[in-house]
């Protein structure tokens, strides 16, 4: 797929979460095809200490609109100078980068889409876009407590949706893998992304099962395309850029047995 | 529109920006963004004899203003590159310069003979100052004596344009760019990265899996600048200028300094298009002050 360089226009901005934004992003031209579990690299202005661009997975793509929502967890600097911009201001992003999500190659295969914290992100996307051809996505959204599951509306809209958390203050207590669903139900795979551990947690529950499974990596990045090789995971191949042979991987691939 | 041809030795170049090695993949990566035949040159990631895995992950450690690496040269060796990668390169109508790394003289002169065999391949650099891998590498870099074992082999292997990257992490870089050259090098680039290093606090631990890195970005270019001033008026072969170029001025004060040519290397992962804005910025400044050529503002430094 083609990348671009592209200056987007702060359209919409909304806060979930103390610790999250949602910035919905808009462009004078036809937005590029995206596919889900890809990611962009903004360009970060004003921030003495950030000097690279960051990775942020597309979170979903409104054709209608021409828009592209980035959902950011503000952690050091930089997520927080994103934090702060306003309606009307102005991004640099290179996108769309990277592999995405297998999608179901017909509306009958069952997907099951587990996300944790701010990476339930990408699932949104992939959710929208598997409604559009008659599939039904099912998603297992985990977060540590009730105030950290972000986006149950819109997920809600597209699919049936199962919570887990670790306080017990929605869904069922505990983890994504302890969820009743995986024993009542069969799924033919499974597309993760969250924390690393979760998402080994999910390989591993994936494996016994005979299921197969994408799991969405997040290395730290610095170019983005393939060229720096700072972000590798190692792999049963060797060392495996994240940002182009990724983000997106199955489970077999990686050494996480 | 001024001249922006320049040469390093016997290679001509159409203008006198190039890409860092190990920054800009094998151009290929970027083609989306330039046109890879407005570039001068693009030097490609660093090349050894054997494969390499590199160094484990985490390889990066971003710094004010700036980046840590450790990759440690991670690549397919050089029959990988002959093989596949050549046929995908070789007609870029631009000058593809292959960097040249190895663990002992032997090694960087056998890697250097293949690429000789390559019609397309005008010129290649050697990597004698790679700080990111334990065995050789850097080793050479750090004495004149080391660095003129190295280049002595490889000239005797190669008969193209010879370019010596030269590490920023020795005492005086000026005796070991005299030591180059007098073994037949065309012409020296520098800085190499610098040796750093990152800590997390809150985990009391080093952040690179190696523990040390090499330092990059627009934080370099003071000690880069300095070291092209100096280099420059110490030996008579051509300089190319890099550490920390974001824009064209940045480039334009290195040539100033002495630069025939210059590498950009970091800035291409914020913005993948620097090359030819670079490129275009130069063309501009000429312009502007009414310069014909390129070529008159390398080392017109007003003392």
């Amino acid at each position: 797929m083609k990348k671009y360089i592209l200056d987007m226009q702060v359209k919409g901005v909304e806060r979930p979460h103390e610790r999250y934004v949602l910035l919905r992003l808009t462009h004078s031209e036809p937005l590029p095809e995206m596919v889900p579990g890809q990611f962009v690299e903004v360009r970060v202005d004003g921030s003495s200490t950030t000097f690279l661009r960051r990775p942020i997975s597309i979170h979903y793509v409104d054709k209608e609109a021409n828009e592209l929502w980035l959902l950011i967890q503000t952690i050091g600097d930089g997520t927080r100078r994103l934090a702060q911009l306003h309606e009307g201001d102005m991004l640099n992003l290179v996108l769309p980068l990277g592999n995405g999500f297998t999608m179901p190659q017909s509306p009958s295969e069952r997907i099951l889409l587990i996300g944790g914290g701010v990476g339930t992100a990408p699932l949104l996307y992939m959710g929208k876009l598997m409604k559009d051809m008659g599939a039904e996505p099912t998603f297992l959204l985990g977060a540590r407590s009730k105030a950290d599951l972000l986006q149950l509306d819109r997920f809600r809209s597209l699919g049936r949706v199962f919570v887990t958390t670790e306080d017990g203050s929605e869904g069922e207590k505990g983890f994504v893998t302890q969820h009743s669903i995986l024993s009542q139900e069969h799924f033919d795979r499974i597309s993760t992304c969250g924390p690393k551990p979760m998402m080994m947690a999910v390989a591993r529950y994936a494996k016994q099962a005979g299921i197969e499974c994408e799991a969405s990596l997040e290395n730290m990045m610095a170019c983005g395309l393939g060229a720096c090789l700072c972000c590798v995971e190692n792999t049963k191949e060797g060392h495996l850029c994240v940002c182009k042979e990724g983000p997106v991987f199955n489970t077999n691939r990686l050494m996480w047995e | 529109m001024a001249d922006l041809s320049t040469n390093i030795g016997a290679l001509q170049l159409k203008n006198p920006v190039m890409t860092a090695s190990g920054t800009f993949g094998y151009g290929l990566e970027f083609a989306d963004f330039v046109n890879l035949e407005d570039i001068g040159g693009i030097i490609v990631k660093g090349t050894t004899l054997n494969p390499r895995q590199g160094n484990a992950y985490p390889r990066m450690a971003e710094t004010p203003s700036g980046m840590l690496n450790c990759v440690g040269l991670q690549n397919k060796g050089v029959d990988y590159f002959c093989e596949h990668i050549y046929p995908q390169i070789k007609d870029i109508q631009t000058n593809m310069i292959v960097n040249v790394s190895g663990s002992c003289p032997e090694d960087y002169a056998e890697c250097a003979a293949r690429v000789d065999a390559l019609d397309n391949i005008p010129a290649i650099e050697l990597n004698i100052s790679c700080p990111n891998v334990r065995q050789g590498g850097m080793a050479f870099g750090v004495t004149p004596e080391g660095a003129a074992s190295v280049v002595k082999a490889v000239r005797e292997a190669y008969h193209k344009t010879l370019i010596v990257k030269l590490s920023p992490n020795v005492t005086s870089i000026t005796d070991i760019a005299r030591a180059v050259e007098a073994e037949g090098a065309d012409s020296v680039s520098l800085i190499n990265t610098l040796m750093g290093m990152a800590v997390d606090a809150e985990k009391r631990r080093k952040v690179l899996s190696i523990g040390t890195g090499g330092l990059s970005g627009a934080c370099v270019k003071p000690v880069a600048l300095r070291m092209v001033y100096q280099v420059s008026k110490a030996v008579n072969i051509p300089v190319v200028g890099l550490g920390g170029i974001m824009n064209a001025t940045d480039a334009i004060e290195f040539m100033l300094c002495g630069a025939s040519a210059v590498e950009i290397g970091t800035a291409n992962f914020i913005d993948p298009a620097i090359t030819v804005k670079v490129a275009q910025g130069i063309n501009d400044y000429l312009d502007r002050h009414g310069y014909k050529s390129v070529k008159d503002i390398i080392g017109a430094l007003e003392e």
